[in-house]
This record gives structure tokens, C-alpha cells and sequence, in this order.
């Protein structure tokens, strides 16, 4: 194993890594048009978002127009295409959740993280976010952590979640 | 791969076996309170107490009653736990030996279990879905075995076909001539495809059965393909359920081992290899032609019918569409025969159908009924009746494509036709119950907002349409709205209806014409204001 350039710095060396990670998954699918959604979703798990210069590369490798790759990011909900705060909150809009009364959690945390549904707090803390059903009904309502599912909340539960999120350390490198 | 290799791996597995077996729930609702940790504890009990030998510790798919979750089951005299936490496991391994627990009891033989029929969820909740020998054991691959070397392609077709069972996706096209369509298309390849895109909110029983039951889904899609001369497939599963997604791979891969997916399976000359494709979040690919626009990595936007996938589906080439639950019943239709299968239920619908009981209910969780059953029956029986002792007003069945159906029709038989007759359908399963609290414009209005989100952008009635409906709803519930406004939500509604290239445009209107016509006095009170 070669020992990383002593010039280049971590986030390079980070850069280069996930670059490999995405070849690889294009190749892996042979560089097939048809793996466009497959290559997406590997993009956005190692980049956390979709920038242009990614799309316009995976564009080029796949062999399909700009258009195409931009047409098919922007239509599905999973994919951003701006970077994501370092921690998500996400509180599910689905109809169990809804009737359990999921609009009064997403009111208490936008309140609590001064932004609105869908987008970063200035820092680049936290990510507030609602989905249409995450399939957690019987626990309704749910909210979603980074990336962890809890259940039967309430507004108080999720104001005290967010606070934390708000008020934790930066993480390392992020 | 032979029948005996197969009784060898279940005789085996039977072998393995300890005396008494914890189940321990740990399908998505109750991983998410701290489902695995309570299976690490129960184990850790278990060594402590010195009974590895007699006991053992599994974690199973879903119980079922998801909202008493985590649930915990002492296989096999039948003792539910309900609420489980993490510090519970030593008493409850105490109580195996006659111990005092002070954790609270469910009640296995309350209505919510007794008045169910599992086929699909047979499995669920009694078997270990991340261990293919466990399947093999509760008679798993048999079916599969039996279609491969004991009957032609049309034989199995024609099970299917006196079976009656219909598509569990939410339309219920009869399955068997769907099938029988798709053997009959020419092609030089064809595609057998899992429709796993469950967008409905408040539904889950597809995750729920991919979660605990991984193989059966697998098995039916095999016998699918042999029976219509497919020999590749793909199984759409929304990138929302990762769990799922997770579980479905780790049952591929271990079927393959086995020789039972993948090049020559049970030693014959029928091959299919499956696949799997992660949904990107967009409830119009639940749409069949929108789902195979995804899988070819487009734009999930639908495409006029005819051709009919059956005929020109994926790459052009005939492919067979079928609902995660409709693959479920297969195995059990060639193992009992189309007969024992067609004395289930109604004579228009045969078979069980999978609910997902939420809202403001007592009992929420997953219910595989017989057809026929009636809402009255599931709510107040299966259900318990409103959350917290509330007065049930309506239930909604279909999501945001069906409708709600008011107390006053709950005598009304859940099969197709019934369900079609009150303004709603059978849809995929869900069942959100509401009590008085609910506001039923304020939901229709919820459900709008949705398809308006949701809504792929390419035909005009429904693009422009549900936002112009949304908009109206609006009005009305801040209090601007006027009678001309009902009338033109009315005229709207049906335009929807009529000339919307799919299914969702289709079908939006559904949840506000339905709370139109049973709750009328809800949106006049808003008028009068």
C-alpha cells in the first residue's frame, strides 16, 4: 500500500477515495445508462449531496446527455442537489402520522430551529426535512435522527431533540 | 440442489432447534425501540441463566401488533410480551422456569389474532428472515420444486388462473390472466418485475412482508417466471425502507448458494437471476409503467396504455408486473391447490388480503383477513375500537387514491367491488382509522397536497388540476370559500377523474369526493362561517 503524498491534505485524500468508490460502482454496472438511479444514490451516500460538476461527470461516463442526468436528480425526492447539514431531523407526513398529529412536531421544530421543512439551518447544523411516509405507521408519529427511527413523539420530544442537535459539538472533518 | 437435499436442509434445521424458542420482534417499528438491544440482552440472559441448551433466541419478522411494540413471543406455549425494554429480558427468561414477571402481557387469543387467516404472514414472526434454512424448514422452496418438476408452465398458469386470486397492488386485475398474457406475448426475453413501491403513507405490509418473509416473496416470483418463460428479475423496493432493502439482498444471495436463484435451479433447465432496484422516492412509480421507466434509470413518468407491460414492458420486451403481496400468495396456492385457495374469502374476491391498521385505533398493526370480512368486524373487533375509547368516524382505505368511508357503511365487506360501490378501493392495504377529531377537509385537503407534491408533471388535467383542487381546499378551510366553490371542486374533481393519463391523477380526487358526499355538513360549516 503507497503512503499518501506528504503535500496532500485530508479532504483531497478523502476526495480521491470516494471518486474511486463511484468508479467503481459505474463499472461494476459496465457503464450502463440504465444504472443512472443505482450511480445516484451511490454519489449522494459518499458525497452527501449531488453537486453539478459530479453530475456533468457522471454524465460523461455513462454516456448520457447533462440534461438527462440533471432531469432524473431533480425528479426523485431522494436526491439534493445543495450540501446537507451535518445532522438530519426528519419527521414523517404520512397519513398514520398525520392524524397522530405530525404537523404540530414539524411546527414545534421549525420553530425551535428557526427554518422551515426542507432546508439547512445557516450553520450547517441540521437539516429539517418531511416525508411522506417512512412505513413506521404502527408507531405513529415517527421521526427520523440521523438516520435513526423513534417513535410515538411528541412536540415536546422533538423540540428537546432538535435543541440537542442544535447545541452539539461540530463533528471532526464534516 | 434435489427434494431430498431440501428435506435434508429442514430435517436438519428441526434438529438445530432448542425446546422453547424467544421470538423477538425485529422488524422496522420495533428495531426502532430498541428491538435489537433487547435481542442482545435476552441472549446475554439466556447464557447467564445456563439454558443454551434448552433455549434459544431469534429474531423474527413482525408480529403484528406494531403499536404494543416491541413485542416479545415464548415460543412455543404462546406467551406475548408487550413494551418490552432492554432491562425486562432477565425477568422474562426467569418466567420460562416458572419466575415471577411483572412485564405486560399480551393477550394472544384477543380478537386482533384469532380472527386472522395468515397465508402471506404465515411465516411472520415465527421464523429467523436473515436464515433461508429456517424457510426451508416451514416447508420454504417446496412449491417451487413442485412447479419446476411436476408441472408445465400451464398448469401453474392455470392453478393461478382457478385460484381467482387477484392483484393485491390495489386494482385487482385477475392474476392469472395476466400471467397467462405474458406467456403468450412473443419476445426473445422476458422480465418477471416485483412491484415493492409501497407510496401509500400509512400503509407497510409490503415492508412488513420483505422484512419477515424475504424467501416467499422470492419463491413466488420464481414460480411466476417458470410460468411465463422469464429468466430475469427486478424487485422495486423504496430507498425509504433500508431494512428491508437490506434483508432482501442477504435472502438473494443465501437462494443463490442454495441453487435455488440463479443458472439451473433444482438441477433443471430454468434459469432467473433477480435484482434489486432502490426506489428514489416518488410515489408515481408505484404506477407500472412509471416503475419500469425507473428501473431503465429515467424519469419515473408514466406512459399511455395499451401496450400493456404484458406485452411491451421492460426495454420493450413483455414483462409481468405483479404487487409484492400478490407474489406472497403463490407458493401456498401450488403447495394447497387452487381450490382450498378459492373457498377463502368472496365470490369475486378470493384469498386474504393484508391490512395496515393505523390511526386513531387501539390495536395498530398488520391483519391478513379473509376477503369478505366486513370494516365493522376489523375496526371495533380485530381493532378495539378508537384510540383511547374515542368514537370512530370514518375509516380511509387506498391512501391517497381511495377514499373514506363513514361509520354509518362499516356493515360494508371488504372485497373490490364492495369497496368500489362506497367511493373508495381496496388499494393496497392501507386503513387509517379517524375519530372525531379528525378534520375531514383539512385530510382531503392533506391527501391533495400530496398528489399535488407527488404529481409527475406530464399530463396537464393532473398537474394543473390538483393544485388548482388544492388551492380551492384552501380557501375553503381558512374560511374564504363560497357555495360556487363546492360546485367547481365538484366539476374539477370528476375532470380529474376523466382525462388524467394514470392512475394517480386518476384516482386523486378520491379522498375529496368521498368526504364530499358523506361529511357534506363539514364543508358547509366552513361556508357559512
Amino acid at each position: 500500500m503507497a503512503t499518501p503524498h506528504p503535500t496532500r491534505d485530508a479532504a483531497a485524500a478523502a476526495g480521491d477515495t470516494r471518486l474511486k468508490i463511484l468508479e467503481a460502482t459505474m463499472k461494476r454496472n459496465q457503464y450502463r445508462p440504465d444504472a443512472l438511479i443505482e450511480v445516484l444514490h451511490k454519489a449522494q451516500e459518499i458525497y452527501g449531496f449531488l453537486s453539478p460538476d459530479l453530475l456533468v461527470r457522471i454524465a460523461r461516463s455513462l454516456h448520457l446527455p447533462p440534461s438527462r442526468v440533471y432531469g432524473v436528480a431533480t425528479f426523485y425526492h431522494f436526491f439534493s442537489l445543495v450540501p446537507q447539514g451535518a445532522h438530519t431531523c426528519t419527521i414523517c407526513l404520512g397519513t398514520a402520522c398525520y392524524v397522530r398529529g405530525a404537523s404540530e412536531l414539524i411546527a414545534r421544530a421549525e420553530d425551535v430551529a428557526g427554518i422551515a421543512a426542507g432546508h439547512t439551518t445557516p450553520d450547517g447544523k441540521l437539516s429539517l426535512a418531511s416525508v411522506r411516509c417512512i412505513g413506521a405507521c404502527g408507531i405513529a408519529p415517527a421521526v427520523v435522527i440521523d438516520g435513526n427511527v423513534t417513535g410515538h413523539m411528541t412536540s415536546d420530544d422533538v423540540a428537546a431533540q432538535v435543541a440537542a442537535l442544535l447545541s452539539a459539538p461540530e463533528l471532526l472533518g464534516s | 440442489m434435489e427434494l431430498h437435499d431440501l428435506q435434508l436442509i429442514a430435517r436438519r434445521e428441526r434438529e438445530r432447534r432448542r425446546r422453547i424458542r424467544i421470538h423477538c420482534c425485529t422488524s422496522s417499528g420495533c428495531l426502532a425501540s430498541q428491538g435489537l438491544e433487547i435481542q442482545k440482552r435476552l441472549e446475554a440472559a439466556v447464557a447467564e441463566a445456563g439454558l443454551e441448551g434448552e433455549v434459544e433466541v431469534v429474531g423474527v419478522g413482525c408480529i403484528g401488533s406494531c403499536g404494543q411494540g416491541p413485542m416479545v413471543e415464548i415460543a412455543p406455549e404462546g406467551t406475548l410480551y408487550e413494551y418490552v425494554r432492554p432491562e425486562d429480558a432477565e425477568a422474562i427468561v426467569a418466567a420460562i422456569n416458572g419466575g415471577e414477571c411483572s412485564v405486560q402481557r399480551g393477550d394472544p387469543l384477543r380478537p386482533f389474532f384469532t380472527r386472522q387467516f395468515p397465508i402471506v404472514r404465515k411465516n411472520a414472526g415465527k421464523i429467523d428472515p436473515e436464515r433461508i434454512e429456517e424457510y426451508i424448514a416451514a416447508g420454504g422452496y417446496r412449491s417451487l420444486y413442485r412447479a419446476i418438476n411436476e408441472m408445465s408452465p400451464a398448469e401453474v398458469i392455470d392453478e393461478i388462473t382457478q385460484s381467482g386470486l387477484r392483484g393485491r397492488g390495489g386494482a385487482g386485475y385477475p392474476t392469472g390472466l395476466k400471467w397467462s398474457t405474458v406467456a403468450k406475448s412473443r419476445g426473445d426475453r422476458k422480465y418477471v418485475v416485483c412491484n415493492g413501491d409501497e407510496g401509500d403513507p400509512g400503509a407497510f405490509m409490503d415492508r412488513s412482508v420483505l422484512e419477515s418473509d424475504p424467501h416467499l416473496v422470492l419463491e413466488g416470483m420464481c414460480i411466476a417466471a417458470y410460468a411465463v418463460g422469464a429468466d430475469q428479475g427486478y424487485i422495486y423496493v423504496r430507498g425509504e425502507y433500508p431494512f428491508a432493502i437490506q434483508r432482501l439482498q442477504k435472502a438473494i444471495n443465501q437462494a443463490k448458494k442454495f441453487g435455488l436463484l440463479g443458472s439451473q435451479i433444482f438441477d433443471s433447465t430454468f434459469d432467473f437471476r433477480v435484482d434489486i432496484r432502490v426506489g428514489a422516492g416518488a410515489f408515481v412509480c408505484g404506477e407500472e409503467t412509471a416503475l419500469l421507466a425507473s428501473i431503465e434509470g429515467r424519469r419515473g413518468q408514466p406512459r399511455p396504455r395499451p401496450p400493456y407491460p404484458a406485452e411491451s414492458g421492460l426495454w420493450g420486451k413483455p414483462t409481468l408486473i405483479n404487487n409484492v403481496e400478490t407474489f406472497a400468495n403463490i407458493a401456498a396456492i401450488i403447495e394447497h391447490g387452487p381450490d382450498w385457495y378459492a373457498s377463502i374469502g368472496t365470490e369475486s374476491s378470493r384469498g386474504t388480503k393484508v391490512f395496515a391498521l393505523t390511526g386513531k385505533i387501539h390495536n395498530t398493526g398488520l391483519i391478513e383477513v379473509p376477503m369478505g370480512i366486513t370494516l365493522r368486524e376489523i375496526v371495533h373487533q380485530l381493532g378495539g375500537g378508537g384510540h383511547s375509547g374515542s368514537e370512530v368516524k370514518a375509516v380511509q382505505t387506498g391512501g391517497p387514491s381511495g377514499g373514506c368511508i363513514p361509520a354509518s357503511l362499516f356493515d360494508t365487506p371488504v372485497d373490490y367491488e364492495s369497496l368500489a360501490r362506497v367511493g373508495s378501493i381496496m388499494g393496497s392495504g392501507g386503513m387509517v382509522v379517524m375519530d372525531n377529531s379528525t378534520n375531514m377537509v383539512e385530510l382531503a385537503k392533506f391527501y391533495m397536497e400530496f398528489c399535488k407534491d407527488e404529481s409527475c408533471g406530464k399530463c396537464v388535467p393532473c398537474r394543473v388540476g390538483t393544485v388548482q383542487i388544492h388551492h380551492l381546499l384552501d380557501k375553503l378551510t381558512s374560511g374564504k370559500g363560497s357555495p360556487a366553490d363546492l360546485d367547481q371542486l365538484r366539476e374539477l374533481c370528476q375532470l380529474l377523474r376523466d382525462t388524467s393519463l394514470c392512475g394517480l391523477g386518476q384516482s386523486a380526487p378520491n379522498p375529496v369526493m368521498s368526504t364530499l358526499k358523506y361529511f357534506t355538513e363539514e364543508y358547509e360549516r366552513l361556508i357559512e362561517r
